[in-house]
């Protein structure tokens, strides 16, 4: 081969084809921002968005009932990305959660009518200083961010490509581009922009130094193997490697290389899903973020980023077991103690369920811990069901506002079964599958973690598990305490009645609760067949 | 395949509880005979239980099985099947559900004067929904063979149990809404912690037994015919100490619900806050299903752990004789001291199982049903009392027999039997469970004997305190039992006398399923000490 003759990557776009779907109809959102008149384009996005999202779902769907999934599972792009169970099942769970999200974004039916237009629960010139007379003068003319399209899909995109990241460049690329937008979108609240802004800054500065482990981690994992693809690495660990690198000949195989990137890069992925001591950021942006943010960063970006730290653990360490194993242990009991204790003391809704999200770390952890195929499709089946029931709670704490906009102070929604017992009902149900009551999505899913983890030996995993869920259900049940046994009070918020697509939301996330805690063993089943990775 | 009998009698009330809930708010009295009119063709289709169940001496252990796969993944089936214990406790559910809705008929009508601005609340459909919910949910604890079915509804049913003590009560008495609503959903929220928790250590053992059945055979399972056979023919064999773990785990839970000393404090509470047929509710059927689950499940599935833990227990069992009567002793609030009561005659079923006698399990079997029985009569009066004068306080009544015969007769007689009064079906069960104690742990037998002379105590000394002497000012007008409660009160006091004079049907039934349930444990009959030929010599 001449130097000067370039070999056309060779690309699988048909196996690579739902993320690809998602950036393409991210890159049409753009244009639309550029070109379309500001009056067409709410419409337009919120078309491209949906059917961009239900493309790449059917693509999803398309490619595991071929096999992809099971027995035509691949390593596509150049070693780049795998196509396999796990990717496909969790790229199918996000790019759902996402098109749900795209309805909960496009919500305009809560905030009342600003002079003479309906408007959505973010900033309407995000540019503007909170309370500054450009802001006025945005909100005077009725104007709306609808940015927020493309970058949800940018973020979609950027979740697609995490779990199934085989390569650690690819895993660092998709982590940069799952987050950026997260980070903008943090800071679009319409209400309380000081509040949303300070948590973006937030996200943002312990997220870049996150990101800053990671690639720190990925420096030093490829200076102990001399390749960053996950099968490379794993043949170095188990003493077989390919090929020496000659100029890393005096770091290749050096096992504190191993350890301590290993652990950066760990420490990367611990910091997206909020797991202790990496969480400190979870509550603050929870409570920041405009709901809906909030909503889709709580479920999708824990599905990514647990995605693509079974494939670290399985495909890339599963020769260093021994020496992780522990350490998870500890992240593990950590992050359920800790979420579950300190949620107790919480009186606002979204940090109280920033916490609950950090017990709910800490259960899907302990399935990672119990390194078999069982725990795999355990924690696979737990991010499904999860998501749909953490999206759906946002969803209501969107509904139930008073005059400055969403009353998430606990103490406002004393009494709130009396005066719309049908949206406490609900909202008492998600709390319920929060707290792994049976019949609901939430217990199905928590035995099938704990039965895993149980089986493979880590009984005291368990039980820590189980004192920690009936710490948690504590403050779950005294939500509900608060909702149907107390007086309201006369200044109570009321709930807005939503548009359709809020309430189609909250209904697809009560019957995949219901569904997913009465008859779960189709989903189980799917589950299982996508415990398998492509290595 | 033959008609699911067993489902069906879930399903009834599951369905009534649906329908009930759909009744529009301004059809209350029409909700009310919806929930009703539910509740009696579940008593038809328990009817049906006993009558298919067979009794004969070949007759299967688990009669009326049905079996659906559910959730192959964690070797879950749906599998039901009774044994003469659950068949008659199945009985006993449905026959007292229709006289808690016909006590409860005005319990949860909404206040005169409420803002009605809250126009979708609908208290009463709710109240009656959630009754035939938890019922549905009992049947199916009572009827599960499957160690995992029977977890989700032994715990599902504590979240409508939950709704029913936080959200009705008795009518506001001297601390005022505000003092009794606080009170109310303390007790609610007490009672599903104390529950909670107890369900969820027994999870962490039920996560345990999967793994040691997946372990030792082909597939995890938990189904307890299998787990049983396994057992038998060895294949099955659990470690001593894990054995012991998983029987602790499980009897955590069942000590919870039944409610043993000292895991118990969460009954009064529930019992003194909530209304009285849902006191009954809990006390009659819900806790049942512990007392009830340790005969299948800690005996049948842990016959070692069972008997390395029956000292332990039974000393426990005997302090919450003891200890409920002398509190019951000293209560100042009616329902209090029937909760403690309670608490008493939990010991004795207890101690009925842990004395590993047939006489024993099966007076405890008998126990658990006139004790629903007793305790519904004396309990339901209690509150038609209560609701009159709007105070709970026991020193609040005085001479209630001059004014209202009628309902002072018939609390005595609810109050007899609860003091098992030969003649009464508590008798029965409280002298075979002492009987059968005594044959194996004499000392434990008589100490156990004195709970009844305290039984004797708290129930003559609260009949004096309220019905006899000088008429209390206030109550001079106090109405005899409208003929809605005397309808409630009256079978009741029929079946109490009825099993107290011929409880052979019940105990043809439940003694096949004793001798199974002693032959899990590998336990017989102690010997009669005293040879019969040598006292026929004698004479």
């Amino acid at each position: 081969m001449n130097p000067g003759d370039l070999q056309a990557p060779d690309i699988e776009w048909v196996a690579l084809s739902p993320s690809l779907v998602v950036f393409a109809a991210a890159v049409v959102g753009v244009l639309i921002e550029a070109f379309a008149p500001r009056s067409a384009r709410y419409a337009a996005e919120v078309v491209v968005s949906s059917v961009g999202l239900a493309g790449a779902f059917a693509a999803v769907v398309a490619l595991a009932a071929n096999g992809h999934g099971t027995s035509k599972s691949q390593i596509a792009g150049m070693g780049s990305l795998a196509v396999d169970g796990p990717a496909l099942f969790l790229q199918g769970v996000t790019v759902l959660v996402g098109l749900v999200s795209v309805f909960l974004f496009a919500e305009r039916r809560l905030e009342p009518v600003a002079h003479g237009a309906r408007v959505d629960s973010f900033a309407a010139q995000p540019a503007a200083v909170p309370g500054g007379k450009a802001e006025q003068e945005a909100v005077r003319a009725g104007h709306t961010t609808t940015e927020i399209f493309p970058l949800l899909l940018f973020a979609v995109g950027g979740m697609l490509l995490f779990p199934a990241a085989n390569d650690l460049l690819v895993l660092f690329i998709a982590l940069e581009i799952l987050s950026l937008p997260l980070y903008l979108l943090c800071a679009l609240a319409r209400r309380r922009r000081l509040l949303s802004q300070e948590s973006a800054v937030k996200y943002f500065l312990l997220g870049a130094f996150a990101s800053a482990f990671l690639l720190f981690g990925v420096a030093l994992l490829y200076g102990y193997a001399g390749t960053t693809s996950y099968a490379g690495i794993a043949d170095v660990i188990s003493g077989e490697p390919s090929h020496m690198e000659p100029g890393l000949a005096s770091t290749m195989g050096n096992d504190a290389l191993l350890l301590i990137g290993g652990a950066m890069v760990l420490m990367g992925l611990l910091f997206k899903v909020g797991a202790v001591p990496f969480h400190m950021w979870t509550p603050d942006v929870y409570q920041g973020a405009p709901t809906p943010v909030t909503g889709f960063m709580a479920s999708a970006t824990k599905v990514a980023a647990f995605g693509a730290m079974l494939r670290l653990m399985y495909v890339v360490l599963p020769g260093l077991q021994w020496d992780w194993e522990p350490v998870m242990w500890g992240v593990a009991i950590a992050s359920m103690v800790a979420g579950a204790v300190i949620a107790i003391t919480q009186t606002d809704v979204k940090r109280l369920l920033a916490y609950s999200s950090i017990a709910h770390a800490g259960f899907i952890l302990s399935g990672v811990v119990a390194v078999s195929e069982d725990g795999v499709s355990s924690v696979l089946f737990y991010l499904g069901a999860y998501s749909f029931v953490t999206l759906g709670a946002f969803a209501v704490v969107t509904l139930v506002r008073d005059a400055g906009g969403e009353a998430t102070h606990l103490s406002k929604w004393a009494g709130l079964g009396r005066r719309s017992p049908l949206l406490a009902a609900v909202f008492a149900l998600f709390l319920l599958a929060f707290a792994g009551i049976p019949l609901t999505s939430g217990f199905a899913s928590k035995f099938a973690v704990f039965s895993a983890v149980a089986q493979s030996g880590g009984m005291g995993l368990v039980i820590v598990g189980v004192l920690a869920s009936a710490v948690a259900a504590f403050f779950y049940i005294r939500v509900i305490v608060l909702m149907f046994f107390s007086e309201p009070r006369p200044d109570g918020p009321s709930v807005v009645i939503p548009s359709p697509l809020t309430m189609s939301v909250v209904g697809v996330a009560a019957a995949a609760t219901v569904v997913l805690g009465v008859a779960p063993q189709y989903f189980l089943d799917l589950a299982d067949q996508a415990g398998v990775f492509v290595r | 395949m033959s008609f699911p009998l067993l489902t069906a009698t879930a399903a009834v009330p599951a369905i009534g509880a649906v329908a009930t809930a759909a009744v529009p708010a301004a059809r209350r009295t029409g909700a009310k005979w919806l929930a009703l009119a539910f509740s009696l063709v579940t008593v038809g289709f328990a009817a049906a239980v006993l009558l298919r169940f067979d009794t004969g001496s070949g007759a299967d252990r688990f009669q009326l099985t049905e079996s659906h796969s559910w959730i192959e993944d964690f070797g879950v089936r749906y599998e039901l099947g009774v044994d003469g214990i659950g068949a008659t406790m199945i009985a006993l559910t449905a026959v007292l559900v229709p006289f808690l809705i016909g006590a409860g008929w005005n319990d949860a009508d909404p206040v005169e004067g409420e803002p009605q601005a809250t126009r979708r609340w609908r208290p009463t459909q709710g109240f009656f929904a959630l009754i035939l919910m938890v019922e549905a949910m009992v049947v199916l604890s009572f009827a599960a063979t499957d160690v995992f079915l029977f977890y989700l509804f032994f715990e599902a049913m504590l979240i409508p149990m939950y709704f029913l003590i936080g959200g009705f009560g008795d009518r506001a008495g001297e601390q005022g809404e505000e003092g009794q609503a606080r009170q109310r959903s303390y007790a609610a929220v007490k009672f599903l912690l104390y529950n909670l928790v107890g369900g969820l250590v027994m999870l962490a053992a039920v996560i345990g037994l999967y793994a040691q059945t997946a372990d030792q055979l082909d597939a995890g399972t938990f189904s307890l015919q299998a787990i049983l056979e396994a057992r038998a023919s060895g294949d099955l064999d659990f470690s001593t100490g894990v054995e012991r773990w998983l029987f602790l785990g499980f009897f955590f839970a069942f000590a919870i619900k039944a409610p043993l000393w000292p895991l118990h404090t969460w009954l009064p509470n529930a019992m003194g806050e909530a209304t009285a047929p849902v006191a009954v509710l809990i006390t009659a059927i819900v806790d049942k299903v512990g007392t009830f689950a340790m005969l299948r499940f800690c005996l049948g599935l842990f016959p070692e752990a069972s008997d390395w833990a029956t000292p332990v227990i039974l000393v426990l069992s005997l302090v919450s004789i003891l200890y409920g009567a002398l509190v019951a002793l000293g209560q100042r609030d009616m329902k209090r001291l029937i909760a403690y009561a309670s608490i008493s005659h939990f010991g004795f079923i207890v101690l009925g199982v842990f004395a590993m006698t047939s006489q024993g399990q099966g007076g405890a079997t008998l126990y658990m049903i006139n004790h629903g029985i007793a305790t519904a009569a004396l309990l339901l009066v209690a509150g038609f009392l209560i609701a009159r004068r709007g105070s709970r306080l026991i020193g609040d009544y005085g001479g209630v027999q001059k004014t209202a015969p009628v309902l002072a007769g018939t609390f005595l007689v609810g109050g007899l039997a609860t003091l098992s009064l030969p003649g009464t079906g508590p008798f029965v069960s409280e002298f075979l469970v002492l009987v059968g104690t005594f044959s194996r742990h004499q000392a434990v037998g008589i100490i156990a004997c004195t709970g009844i002379v305290l039984a004797a105590l708290y129930v003559l000394v609260l009949y004096q305190r309220t019905m006899t002497g000088p008429v209390r000012a206030g109550l001079e007008k106090l109405p005899d039992l409208r003929v809605r409660e005397l309808a409630v009160v009256t079978p009741l006091i029929g079946l109490l006398l009825f099993l107290g004079v011929y409880p052979k049907p019940l105990t043809e039934i439940v003694n096949p399923a004793v001798e199974h349930t002693l032959s899990d444990v590998h336990q017989t009959d102690p010997e009669p000490q005293i040879d019969v030929s040598e006292v026929e010599a004698a004479e």
